[in-house]
């Protein structure tokens, strides 16, 4: 595996080829906030929250720092007045169906980066579902049964997750989507599993 | 029929010959356009209607009937073209065939009423190259659209076609064919603008195999129909530049992705693909090279983000149409993991023309930083609508006054939206910009697929910004929050703008969350859709501040903030206004002015558009004047002409 040289924060690090930004950022003890991150999983780039800065060949651009791969002279700053504004209102979005009261990751970064959970939510009210669509335990779900048990459904603002009928009677064996979920709207998967049906989001009943 | 392989250079030269001494110059073809435009016109009932009179009048087997597609006069179908002399007949109707007949085919008479009209002098011509619009023109990549039948191979080989093909097989090195490409500065057309002899490059030298190639006929934005009539009217020479960049860039298989709202592209185009394959021209040992080369056609199912890369990848690959971060290329790890090269129809179909003329010739036309041709389709406030071919460094004047024939109904121009739904809108004093993707990008626009929405004094631009946000909330995959989320609360607020409800800091929320839309956003439907918002707010500003402040849209087209009235000096006392209302608010009599009773209206404007008189004003942000004395009789005038 090849060695790359870069600088996070202004500090030189050497990072290994497959490592993202990320990745090289921890080896260093830099955090940079995540919400649809898991060490365990593969990249996925939802969130956004990772938002990082970089420079190269003396253009710099905002990516996202857990699916950028490390380059040589690559120059990432991880904490500027402009990314924590874009962190502010990506939390700020987020509140939006996942509601002001969101807890766990979320408060926890609302409070870091001063936003204001209620500040978007009240120009477009809508029913808060506490999800905030990171995608985690779709794919904690994969990786845990080999054949995830829910999924995405619907595009847009009409996305949402669902429990695919057919294999609703293997959810329960695990808790992992539990364990993963950034906004605590996976309580615990117990008896009934907390997503609904299929056939009641295409029925409208959801 | 039986088909003779073509296995090598001289067997397509000779089978070309044979093609053309086949020809008579002098045969009688009628040539009947039968593409989506001309066919949603009526085409085929003209179509029908032709076979059935020529079997009446007893000339069947002495006029050949011929099916070709769109030259890029759409609105003006269903067209016909009277051969040999080459006469164009436009928005013709099956009652018109038998005239067509008797006086053209019959006796050589031209019916002028048929003809092209030019809607600026009301002169009627009989040729295309007549017409005014096509002057300014340089049609390149759709000069036989309209000509050839692009279900016969032998069309399209008559006009040397796969003579590319032939010469990149045999006399040019993979290699060589990329440097003419990057020689000629060819940029992606399916807007991003990036250099096509670099992606090439970058998937031929990327280690992996197998490798793809990739035609993206996924064309989303409303209003653009450019990709759509290239595949229709002339599938090979899509097929032929497909074919030679997989041989440049070592790909085995390649795919034609047509979304689903396309089905005589995707019909036009299996044609082709099957015919290639018969003549030996697709297939294993392609034109007796060793070449080996096989392609399939992949239908959509209609969203919009699959025409981003690596989400029609995604499609292909059997899941859900979504985004991927592409921070590694999709050159270098794209379709199943693979080095794929991905390019939009019209960047493929330039490919033939840079190997047979050379990347220099390319290169020469157009601007410094973007060379060739650029595919427009003219729609909105213009009154030549359709598609037209230009040199890239054409202004935006030219485009719209010289070939568009100017704003339609002579009102006054207000801006041009460049690029498709997350294109930005162009204000007046940039109208004489060269367009290039350089020059669009620096004002706030772009490139994009080519649409172009001329607007005029009669529209709103926070309503139109609120239009196309509107749109792309729809269409966004919703995997990330910017664009999710971003789009419902712009969308929420900009509604809320147009409704008279915006508040004092609702353009500081709109530039927030522009920001990060425009920063963080996973995948360039995000990323570029802040752009009709941030350049109406750029450059139409004060129409902002009065929508929020005085509760006022200058251009009288947001409802909740126009009122109707009528001019008791004007109204005629006709009765046409109160008889359509459908809510019964237009109080009056026959030789009573009328008047709104603004309680009852709902603003459908129809007592505007009925009125004879223009004595229905639109008011916006002013009080309404008050009514007018019971019985108080009408001031008498002539009817407007």
């Amino acid at each position: 595996m090849k060695t790359l040289t870069l600088k996070i924060d202004g500090k030189e690090i050497e990072a290994e080829e497959d490592m993202t930004i990320l990745e090289a950022a921890e080896k260093l003890g830099i955090q940079i906030p995540t919400l649809c991150h898991h060490k365990k999983l593969e990249p996925y780039g939802a969130c956004r929250i990772c938002s990082v800065e970089i420079e190269t060949r003396g253009k710099s651009r905002i990516v996202a720092a857990c699916c950028y791969p490390v380059k040589n002279d690559l120059n990432v700053t991880t904490r500027s007045p402009k990314i924590d504004k874009i962190r502010k209102t990506i939390l700020e979005l987020a509140a939006v169906t996942a509601g002001e009261d969101a807890m766990g990751e979320m408060r926890k970064l609302a409070s870091e980066y001063n936003a204001d959970l209620s500040h978007l939510r009240s120009k477009t009210p809508i029913e808060p579902t506490k999800c905030i669509l990171c995608g985690l335990c779709v794919r904690r779900c994969i990786e845990a049964t080999w054949d995830s048990v829910i999924g995405f459904i619907g595009r847009g603002t009409k996305r949402q997750i669902t429990l695919y009928p057919e294999k609703a009677s293997i959810c329960t064996i695990c808790d992992y989507c539990h364990d993963v979920c950034p906004t605590g709207k996976i309580t615990s998967t117990g008896p009934d599993p907390p997503f609904p049906q299929i056939d009641d989001i295409l029925a409208g009943r959801e | 029929m039986t088909v003779n392989k073509i296995n090598s250079a001289k067997d397509l030269v000779d089978f070309r010959r044979i093609i053309i001494e086949k020809k008579d110059p002098l045969e009688p073809i009628i040539a009947v356009n039968v593409s989506t435009c001309s066919v949603a016109l009526g085409a085929l009932k003209v179509l029908e209607t032709l076979k059935k009179e020529l079997e009446k009048s007893g000339i069947k087997e002495k006029i050949r009937i011929k099916e070709v597609g769109c030259a890029g006069l759409c609105e003006q179908g269903p067209m016909v073209i009277i051969y040999p002399d080459e006469v164009y007949y436009f928005r013709i109707k099956p009652e018109d065939v038998p005239e067509i007949i008797s006086k053209t085919i019959k006796r050589k008479q031209i019916i002028e009423r048929l003809l092209y009209q030019d809607p600026a002098t009301g002169k009627r011509v009989s040729h295309l190259d007549e017409i005014p619009s096509y002057k300014h023109q340089l049609k390149l990549l759709t000069k036989n659209n309209g000509k050839i039948d692009p279900k016969k191979i032998e069309d399209y080989i008559s006009v040397n076609g796969y003579t590319a093909l032939s010469k990149a097989l045999f006399e040019m090195q993979p290699e060589q064919i990329i440097e003419q490409i990057k020689t000629s500065n060819l940029r992606g057309r399916g807007g991003g603008g990036f250099p096509t002899g670099i992606k090439w490059e970058t998937t031929r030298n990327a280690k992996d195999d197998p490798k793809y190639v990739i035609v993206n006929c996924d064309e989303g934005d409303p209003g653009a129909f450019m990709d759509r009539s290239l595949l229709e009217d002339n599938p090979h020479s899509i097929l032929e530049g497909l074919i030679i960049g997989a041989y440049a860039i070592g790909a085995y298989e390649g795919y034609i992705y047509v979304r689903e709202e396309y089905p005589i592209a995707a019909e036009n185009v299996f044609i082709a693909i099957t015919q290639a394959k018969d003549y030996g021209l697709l297939g294993k040992k392609i034109m007796g090279s060793n070449f080996n080369f096989d392609v399939k056609v992949q239908r959509g199912a209609g969203a919009f983000v699959s025409g981003e890369s690596s989400a029609l990848m995604t499609a292909i690959e059997g899941k859900i149409g979504e985004p991927r971060p592409k921070y590694v290329h999709t050159a270098v790890k794209g379709l199943w993991g693979k080095p794929t090269c991905l390019n939009n129809v019209k960047t493929w179909a330039t490919i033939p023309l840079i190997i047979i003329k050379g990347g220099d010739w390319l290169k020469s036309i157009g601007t410094e930083g973007s060379s060739g041709t650029a595919i427009f389709s003219l729609v909105g406030k213009i009154k030549n609508t359709g598609l037209v071919e230009v040199p890239m460094g054409i202004t935006l004047r030219n485009l719209i006054y010289k070939i568009g024939g100017g704003v339609k109904d002579d009102k006054k121009f207000k801006a041009v939206q460049t690029g498709g739904p997350s294109g930005g809108f162009i204000p007046e004093k940039y109208l004489d910009l060269q367009v290039d993707f350089d020059e669009l990008d620096r004002v706030g626009s772009m490139m994009g697929s080519g649409g172009l929405v001329v607007i005029d004094e009669d529209n709103c631009m926070v309503d139109s910004a609120r239009y196309f946000v509107d749109f792309l909330l729809e269409e966004s995959c919703g995997k990330c929050i910017p664009c999710r989320e971003g789009l419902r609360v712009l969308s929420k607020t900009l509604g809320n703008i147009c409704e008279g409800k915006g508040e004092h800091d609702d353009i500081g929320t709109v530039e927030d969350i522009a920001l990060t839309m425009e920063n963080a956003s996973l995948c360039a439907l995000g990323t570029t859709a802040t752009n009709p918002v941030l350049t109406s707010l750029k450059y139409f500003r004060e129409e902002w501040d009065q929508h929020i402040k005085d509760k006022r849209c200058i251009a009288k087209a947001c409802k909740s903030l126009t009122d109707y009235y009528i001019d008791p000096k004007e109204c005629q006392a006709c009765l046409i206004c109160l008889r359509e209302c459908p809510t019964k608010a237009i109080e009056g009599e026959k030789d009573q002015v009328h008047w709104i009773n603004q309680e009852k209206c709902e603003k459908c404007g129809i007592c505007y558009e009925v009125c004879k008189f223009d004595a229905v004003k639109k008011l916006s942000g002013e009080p309404i004047p008050s009514k007018p004395a019971n019985g108080m009789k009408p001031i008498r005038k002539g009817v407007k002409q």
